[in-house]
């Protein structure tokens, strides 16, 4: 198996799953900790609300097994609260994140903008600030689909890739080294999210 | 800048694209599979399926189409109509569906906007409400409107307003709204209403019925400041096509996804 996609409860594991798929990549839904050993490329991705996610991994024993991966060097991309789950805390929950990102998850803080509505749900822009490989060819500007109340802060900007205008720039996508976390939804974005997808996957050799 | 959506909404029973579709360039019109890739080409922002299927037991069906475009799209889609429990939900989104939207069931029985919202994330949520404006046709502009279940064949005696309102607390993601009135008239979407209840909550809100030239799109998301627009026959009929819809809206000055 190349990709591992971790299951830990309710969610659409299933578009991630085919999208990878369908660019030609091997990829399996699994919460075998032996499965995600032996994957070449592991993504968490993310659906629902932070506390009763983090919860489950953890009861699936799966918080080791995706620290050793992380620092193993393997290719590994959190999609959503899957990203926000690598972070210390989320102000969405009471329970502690992983850790892995220094940093913590916050509401969208929209008072000078009232207009706005939260969730913030649709198609925005990625402003590249720093180019990680997953990025490779997309344009600066491109949209992608989003659909989230809460974004991250890193403690250290240099980790930001892209940011995204919603009454002001959060960090829409994080790099460091292996790691990446995207908070917009590759598999649902078209044909620029396929192209993501395709990217972090080259790199899952 | 947040994009502004258009989403094409298909009615599909048993299975089959049943109404308002007439496209010459597709084999099979009445496929939804097939339409929904057609729209994606076009340049959709999401996608919304109602199943009107009568019969509980031929739900499975729906089931099939919902993994079939999740195999082929790879852009957000709802499925509503009928939807009245966790494991049906459950079911929907498993097989690739990204938001579930709930109108009889939810007035029926509120919880199940927050046990939906719980279980599954609030951006899973769509409560449905068509509404209708209170008071005769003479005396307009009542500013009330009444919400109705059942395909807007049974009155409720609730407050749109206040029942968006209530959805929000409860946990709902967003808001797809129908005017009654306007449905099917192509006289423009109900401003006031669109506007009343996008007022009213901080969830995005998607107009729905009255479409019937570009004007009435830009309208909503200007005057009434929805989020989203909703559209069926005007597109099905090709009267407008997605691209035509995005140059008008790019021209003036609204951002849109293309």
């Amino acid at each position: 198996m190349s990709i591992a996609i971790i299951d830990y409860g309710a969610g659409n594991l299933r578009s991630v799953e085919k999208a990878v798929q369908k660019l030609g990549f091997s990829a399996e839904i699994t919460r075998d900790k032996s499965a995600i050993r032996g994957a070449r490329g592991i993504i968490l991705p993310g659906v629902g609300s932070f506390d009763p996610a983090i919860a489950e991994l953890r009861s699936l024993g799966l918080e080791s097994v995706i620290e050793e991966a992380i620092i193993s060097g393997k290719p590994f991309l959190g999609i959503c609260l899957g990203m926000q789950h690598l972070f210390e805390s989320s102000e969405e929950g009471k329970l502690a994140g992983l850790g892995i990102i220094k940093g913590k998850v916050v509401r969208f803080a929209l008072d000078k903008n009232p207009e706005l509505s939260v969730p913030h749900m649709g198609w925005n822009r990625l402003l590249v600030k720093r180019r990680s490989p997953i990025l490779a060819g997309i344009d600066d500007g491109s949209m992608v689909y989003f659909a989230h109340t809460y974004h991250v802060r890193p403690k250290d900007d240099i980790i930001i890739s892209t940011t995204t205008d919603y009454g002001y720039d959060f960090a829409s996508s994080v790099w460091k080294d292996n790691l990446f976390g995207i908070q917009f939804h590759p598999e649902k974005s078209g044909e620029v999210g396929l192209a993501i997808l395709n990217n972090f996957g080259g790199l899952c050799k | 800048m947040l994009a502004k959506r258009i989403i094409p909404c298909l009615d599909v029973k048993e299975g089959r694209v049943v109404k308002g579709v007439n496209f010459v360039d597709l084999k099979d019109a009445g496929d939804p599979v097939a339409l929904a890739a057609f729209y994606d080409k076009e340049g959709a922002d999401e996608l919304v399926f109602l199943d009107i299927t009568a019969s509980s037991d031929k739900r499975y069906i729906m089931f099939e189409v919902v993994k079939k475009v999740a195999e082929t799209i790879y852009i957000p889609f709802t499925v509503g109509g009928g939807i009245n429990d966790l494991e049906t939900i459950r079911e929907i989104i498993a097989n690739g569906a990204d938001k579930v939207s709930i109108n009889t069931a939810a007035v029926r029985d509120p919880s199940l906007i927050t046990r939906g919202a719980e279980k599954f994330g609030s951006q899973c949520v769509v409560v449905a409400i068509d509404a209708k404006r209170k008071g005769d046709k003479v005396n307009r502009g009542s500013g009330e409107w009444e919400v109705f279940t059942h395909g807007g064949r049974t009155a409720t005696g609730m407050d749109a307003v206040a029942w968006a309102k209530k959805a929000e607390q409860l946990g709902a993601g967003e808001i797809l709204l129908t005017s009654m009135d306007r449905d099917g008239t192509k006289i423009g979407y109900d401003i006031e209403l669109t506007r009343s209840i996008k007022e009213a909550v901080k969830i995005p809100v998607i107009a729905s019925g009255g479409a019937g030239a570009l004007e009435h799109i830009y309208e909503a998301f200007v005057d009434g400041k929805a989020d989203a627009a909703l559209l069926a026959s005007l597109l099905h009929y090709r009267e407008l096509t997605i691209r035509e819809i995005k140059d008008h809206l790019g021209t003036k000055g609204i951002t849109v996804r293309r």
